[in-house]
């Protein structure tokens, strides 16, 4: 009795593995790999000036250049599919073939390349503190003894404050941005700390501008690269798309857009142009 | 195997159960006290307290428990400056059992009432007969064995109470198991499905007993009738 009872449940189990297997095995013919039918972009939908999606309009930094590349790679705009591609998900999302290439402020790491390839880095950015507007005080990491900071759980930011910095400050770990941008106008957290470009990007969103400013003084090197399956051969000819979008000046204008009014200045040695990566 | 052994050591999965269990002991003694003062208003005689209680119920049984949680930080905390505890990260861990406590009430409540359902109306009559009120008969006859009969929705309560600590990331309880989760995946992506077994089997492990006992309690204390 017992036996068969627990032959059953390893049957239900093989089962429902087998389905879920099968699904995702249609989830990748469906949408990704197909030359003429059109290309599959992971972008963050939540990171405003970056990757961010109203209705089903796509904007920010990230989806110009995606947008470029794509162009440059044979696929016109309207064949491009955006996927949502949150942190916690972007390896298996292309180790799954799900999306054909991410560019959701994805950071070139050696973990990451075990199972993932990248193209780029198209950005590099660092980390930074965002700040009420008429704060003085704060001007660095260095600064922010006895302060209150806020970041999202399980970034890469809330970790090296951690690491580095967390003897005299006091993290306050939030689901998200604007949780954080949220507590910083109502003055219970002194900063707010993450990627300067994402946290430019916060500032400009309509409801926040002219409260809070970016510090400007980073303190990582994060550089942004195209997430792309581990076996991907389109490395090179990204690369090659990327050169050209800075060339002609789009990768500019794109960048100004994303970070309008907020006195905005990426590192400029990091970025002129960025350095690639090696293609491997 | 080895190197994921030490990505174990490293992120301290242990301690971040342990965050959790502290989480759900608090909240579960005190989510009890609530909801049997919640059940005793929804039993009472007097009108107005029925609508009281019954109105708690309504409203925390069906509010998200995320958004009791981001409340507590961004509203309480954020706007009305609710300090628990005057150091930074201990607030946020009482502001998270506060936020489990006042949304497992309601549950406790409904279970409470579904205890206080197996006992015979014949039993609150011979109470009222021998001259008890209200409250006395309560506490001496009708809640014991209320009690006895809600062991089994009781224990489901608390099940589901252990899981939702994991909320708690909601409320800037950076320590608990979630946090730890989405930190270690987006650290160690190379080990992403053995980080996330690991905590699947952690909270097999932890609720697994908790449901073996109170079926077996539910049947050695079911008042026989």
């Amino acid at each position: 009795m017992r036996r068969t009872r627990t032959t059953g449940a390893l049957a239900l189990a093989a089962t429902a593995a087998l389905t879920l297997a099968a699904c995702s095995d249609d989830g990748g013919t469906g949408d990704g790999e197909g030359g003429d039918e059109g290309i599959t972009i992971g972008i963050k939908f939540d990171q405003p000036g970056l990757g961010f999606m109203e209705g089903d309009t796509p904007s920010g930094f990230d989806v110009e250049v995606a947008k470029y590349v794509a162009n440059e790679l044979g696929y016109s705009e309207d064949q491009i599919t955006w996927e949502e591609a949150p942190s916690a998900q972007r390896e298996t999302l292309l180790s799954t073939n799900q999306v054909d290439m991410i560019f959701a402020t994805y950071s070139i790491t050696d973990e990451r390349r075990e199972q993932v390839s990248f193209a780029g880095p198209y950005f590099v950015a660092g980390q930074d503190l965002l700040v009420a507007a008429d704060n003085t005080d704060i001007t660095g990491p260095d600064t922010l003894d006895g302060k209150n900071l806020c970041s999202v759980t399980g970034s890469t930011s809330a970790e090296r404050i951690k690491e580095e910095y967390s003897e005299g400050v006091n993290l306050l770990e939030q689901p998200g941005y604007a949780e954080c941008v949220t507590a910083l106008i109502a003055g219970q957290v002194d900063a707010v700390t993450t990627d300067d470009i994402i946290l430019a990007g916060l500032g400009a969103q309509p409801s926040n501008a002219g409260q809070v400013k970016v510090v400007g003084n980073t303190f990582s090197e994060e550089k942004y690269g195209v997430g792309l399956p581990q076996d991907s051969d389109q490395c090179e000819a990204i690369n090659e798309a990327i050169t050209k979008m800075i060339d002609e000046g789009a990768w500019q204008e794109a960048l100004d857009t994303a970070t309008e009014g907020t006195g905005y200045v990426p590192n400029a040695d990091l970025n002129s142009p960025p350095a690639f990566e090696p293609c491997a | 195997m080895q190197e994921y052994l030490e990505i174990l050591r490293e992120y301290d999965v242990l301690g971040a159960f342990w965050v959790n269990i502290q989480l759900a002991l608090w909240a579960a003694v005190f989510s009890l006290v609530l909801g049997t003062l919640l059940a005793l208003l929804r039993i009472s005689p007097i009108s107005s307290l029925q609508w009281a209680g019954s109105a708690y119920v309504t409203v925390f049984r069906n509010t998200p428990l995320t958004i009791i949680m981001v409340f507590m930080v961004l509203g309480a905390w954020g706007q009305l400056n609710v300090t628990l505890s005057s150091d930074f990260n201990l607030n946020f861990f009482w502001l998270a059992v506060i936020a489990l406590t006042v949304y497992h009430a309601a549950f406790v409540c409904e279970a409470i009432r579904s205890g206080v359902n197996t006992v015979p109306v014949g039993q609150a009559e011979a109470a009222r007969s021998i001259g008890l009120s209200f409250l006395p008969a309560a506490r001496l006859v009708i809640l014991p064995q209320a009690f006895r009969g809600a062991v089994a929705p009781l224990g489901n309560v608390l099940i589901a109470l252990i899981k939702n600590t994991t909320v708690a990331a909601a409320a800037s309880v950076a320590t608990e198991t979630s946090s730890v989760m989405k930190t270690m995946i987006e650290f160690r992506p190379d080990y992403i499905y053995a980080i996330f077994f690991t905590f699947a089997i952690g909270y097999v492990i932890l609720v697994t007993p908790v449901g073996l006992l109170t079926t077996a309690l539910s049947r050695r204390l079911a008042v026989a009738r």
